[in-house]
């Protein structure tokens, strides 16, 4: 190769060194990206399977509304015991 | 999942633009060497590869060390991403110096100093990543892959210097001249700014893998402490 008058054609293996350094970065970018894909996944399900079944209620529970009925029913009562009293 | 960081978004898009403008100055810009021809051109990524490569090498070791020193579990996934983009810049550099062998030197690969300590350092790391496959329990793993990437480090210096130690027949282009070599060249002014763009291009994806690949570490610890509460 080095007595040679002309300068050889050596692009072919030009070409296969740059499309094998470019293949072997795209597959390792390819890998890091599934990876963290697959990762993600995996941490969505676990954090699905962490809460638990009843949840634990933080917040005071909602105070029950009074109904007309049971208000009169007070009434009602109220008034008893007056009565008594007056007896 | 956390979203990604303007700044690595950024860096993301810088290392393609670098990459492409390193292909261009590499493919076009550069003379064409006259003795060996267009195959000569794959010098400028096959020492950009390299030159990354044992820097990460040699920086896991001093990640191992950090964590041998303060047992914190964030300085072995910094060894890990470290070595693993090293890992691939590497066996880039050898197969790109295998290609370049073959019209310089007439064959694929040759035990010479230079191609054998790079060859032990790529399996190094190999085994490496077995060794740690092999061990389940995190610290245990963290410790024995510390020790053995601290070890593993010195093949990086070794490999470095091996054209410069020994008889070899692989050129020296940085810092020096080999009289036994067969392939060497003195490098134009275009060349020397195809070959130093190269080095910079390359910095500059191994930076970006390396954080994005220390992010998949985190996510990877991240799962493997929530399987272990749910299990529990």
């Amino acid at each position: 190769m080095f007595f040679q008058e002309t300068t050889p054609d050596t692009s072919g293996y030009m070409i296969a060194g740059y499309a094998i350094a470019f293949i072997v970065m795209a597959l390792y970018v390819a890998s890091i990206y599934l990876r963290t894909r697959n990762l993600n996944q995996d941490m969505t399900m676990l954090e699905e399977m962490d809460k638990p079944a009843h949840p634990v209620q933080t917040s005071p529970p909602p105070q029950p509304r009074k109904s007309p009925a049971k208000s009169g029913a007070n009434k009602s009562a109220k008034t008893v015991t007056k009565k008594s009293r007056q007896k | 999942m956390q979203p990604k960081p303007v700044a690595l978004k950024v860096l993301d898009v810088a290392s393609i633009i670098l990459l492409a403008i390193s292909t261009y100055l590499a493919l076009v810009f550069a003379p064409t060497e006259l003795v060996m021809g267009d195959v000569q051109r794959v010098f400028y990524f096959h020492i950009g590869t390299a030159w990354t490569a044992l820097l990460g090498f040699i920086l896991a070791a001093v990640f191992s060390v950090v964590y041998l020193v303060r047992k914190d579990l964030k300085w072995d996934r910094l060894q890990v991403a470290a070595i693993e983009v090293s890992l691939v810049f590497f066996l880039i550099t050898i197969v790109l110096g295998s290609i370049w062998a073959r019209p310089a030197w007439n064959t694929w690969w040759t035990w010479d100093p230079r191609l054998t300590t790079a060859a032990v350092t790529e399996l190094i790391y190999v085994a490496y990543f077995m060794l740690r496959q092999g061990i389940d329990d995190p610290d245990r793993r963290a410790r024995f892959g510390a020790v053995y990437a601290l070890i593993g480090g010195l093949s990086a210096p070794i490999t470095f210097f091996a054209i410069r130690l020994f008889r070899t027949i692989h050129p020296v282009v940085i810092g020096g001249t080999n009289p036994e070599a067969d392939g060497g060249f003195s490098m134009t002014a275009d060349m020397r700014v195809a070959f130093f763009f190269a080095l910079f291009a390359f910095t500059v994806v191994f930076i970006d893998l390396f954080w994005n690949r220390i992010r998949l570490g985190d996510l990877q610890d991240k799962v493997e402490q929530l399987k272990l509460k749910v299990s529990m």
